[in-house]
């Protein structure tokens, strides 16, 4: 996954029509790195193709 | 009875029920200390004083016959805003009426006395908020209340109200409970109505009570279970009331303590009080819930897209409106891949099963609420595992991946030598409230579990 997190947040900032403001940057960026990282766990375990997602608990 | 600062919603609504006092006066008295006492906690954003007499002259009946109560501001009240925390939801129109929780805690006899504080739009677990300020901590008022049910944990803490309610979504309920010392439900997702509350998760979404004395909370439980049509994702199940079984022990259950994951970054007040309660509870074993690590990441993942999704709109539109601690993080979430949250949700249904089989040799696993007791108001990074890590990403470690899978908890207070407390969560399996309660009424009756009078 890129480590440039200043090209993700600029491409998504346009895409999605987000007025970043250069003073908010430094935040959103530690908030990119560690919601990469934590995602990069997740996407690193081995799941089926046919594994079904669980959006609502149910018991 | 004179002084209901302290006093039990049981020991109120017998009072009132034996005519020994009248609702007025619980209600006049509540009013005066919430106007007293509020000026330092700033846990109240409204109080509803004419509601509350008016409701109050007509005797309500019930099992929290006179009782006061007060909610989260993300829970209508007929007549005013849903703030959320927010800045922009103070231009939305009034609620036409009350959430299916609010009118039901009435029907039971209880008394809405007014809105309260929390983090903005849920995403937060320091209580802070920029536009009404943080709500404080009753026992150093220089400290958290924990969020983002804040105001919640600040005014059943500080004595303002014997009962509130609040919401959950990756451990709202239980962090300020933990900060103020407090004891807090969470109960199985889908038990609770959520019907007329603004939303931030909806597949992690709770609400939930918060009470100082466990009978309290099984009461206030008790009053606002059952199916809604209002809330699709309410359940329709109808189990015996929590109250009826409290206070039969903790005899035959099997409870293991929280290992690996929950203890490593648990700072030396977590640890303690995880193990006082252990050893109360003679629970020798301990467990490991599979791949924790990922859980609470994939909640992390799931949970900072979807609540960006939720406020895409407002953030393209009225980015400088928001808290900009919760906004920045928005905008974060805003920019996660899909093929990451759709992994996560899978993840989310590997890990339910792993964990529900758990609940075959265990009927309650015991673990830390927080890694430490309420930071400083204003403190933004924190030690965990020997690292200096941002606070508020990370104080809920051991609360996200319980409610990620909708497991019902009670978090009990244990009180600590330095006089800041702290909680520890009882987890069960689905729908076992009342096994979390009973185990929490034990700890309580014997003094392991306490909410603790903060001096003022």
């Amino acid at each position: 996954m890129s480590d440039d997190l200043d090209a993700w947040l600029d491409a998504n900032a346009a895409l999605l029509g987000i007025p970043v403001q250069p003073e908010w940057r430094d935040a959103i960026r530690l908030h990119l790195r560690l919601t990469r990282d934590l995602a990069g766990r997740v996407m690193e375990f081995p799941l089926s193709d046919e594994a079904d997602p669980a959006p609502i608990f149910r018991a | 009875m004179t002084g209901f600062a302290w006093a039990s919603a049981a020991s109120i609504a017998a009072a009132v029920g034996r005519g020994e006092a009248t609702a007025s006066q619980v209600i006049e008295q509540t009013l005066e200390r919430i106007e007293r006492r509020d000026a330092v906690l700033n846990a109240f954003t409204a109080v509803t004083a004419d509601r509350a007499l008016t409701r109050a002259a007509t005797a309500p009946q019930g099992p929290l016959a006179g009782v006061p109560f007060a909610v989260k501001n993300l829970i209508d009240i007929a007549g005013l805003p849903t703030l959320a925390g927010s800045k922009i939801n103070r231009e939305h129109p009034p609620a036409r009426a009350d959430a299916t929780l609010v009118a039901r805690l009435e029907a039971a006899g209880a008394i809405l006395v007014g809105a309260l504080n929390m983090g903005e739009y849920a995403y937060d677990f320091t209580g802070e908020n920029s536009h009404d300020g943080a709500s404080r901590n009753p026992h150093d008022p220089t400290r958290m209340s924990g969020g983002s049910s804040g105001g919640s944990g600040s005014a059943v803490g500080g004595g303002l109200v014997p009962i509130a309610l609040g919401s959950d979504t990756n451990g709202s309920i239980r962090v300020p409970s933990s900060f103020c010392g407090i004891f807090g439900l969470k109960p199985t997702y889908g038990r609770l109505s959520r019907a007329g509350s603004f939303p931030f998760v909806s597949s992690l979404d709770h609400l939930g009570p918060f009470a100082r004395y466990t009978a309290d909370l099984a009461l206030a439980y008790d009053a606002m279970t059952g199916p809604d049509a209002d809330d699709p994702t309410c359940t329709h199940r109808l189990d015996k009331p929590a109250g009826a079984s409290l206070t039969t022990g903790t005899a035959g259950l099997r409870i293991a303590s929280a290992a690996g994951y929950f203890r490593a970054g648990a700072g030396p007040e977590a640890l303690a009080a995880l193990d006082h309660v252990a050893n109360a509870l003679g629970a020798t074993r301990s467990i490991e819930l599979p791949e924790v690590a990922r859980a609470r990441a994939a909640a992390y993942v799931i949970t900072t897209s979807e609540g960006a999704a939720l406020h895409l709109h407002r953030l393209r539109t009225r980015a400088q409106d928001f808290d900009p601690d919760v906004r920045d993080r928005l905008i974060a979430g805003a920019m996660v891949p899909s093929a990451w949250v759709v992994q996560a949700q899978k993840f989310r249904r590997w890990y339910r099963d792993a964990v529900l089989r758990l609940f075959e040799e265990v009927d309650a696993i015991i673990a830390p609420a927080t890694p430490c007791v309420a930071p400083k108001i204003g403190q933004k990074t924190f030690q965990l595992n020997g690292e200096e890590v941002p606070l508020r990403p990370n104080i809920g470690i051991y609360t996200q991946p319980i409610s990620f899978i909708g497991l019902p908890v009670v978090a009990v207070p244990v009180p600590q030598p330095g006089g800041m407390p702290i909680a520890v969560q009882i987890i069960t399996a689905p729908w076992r409230e009342d096994v979390a309660l009973r185990i929490a009424y034990d700890l309580e009756a014997r003094g392991i579990a306490r909410a603790q009078q903060p001096p003022e």
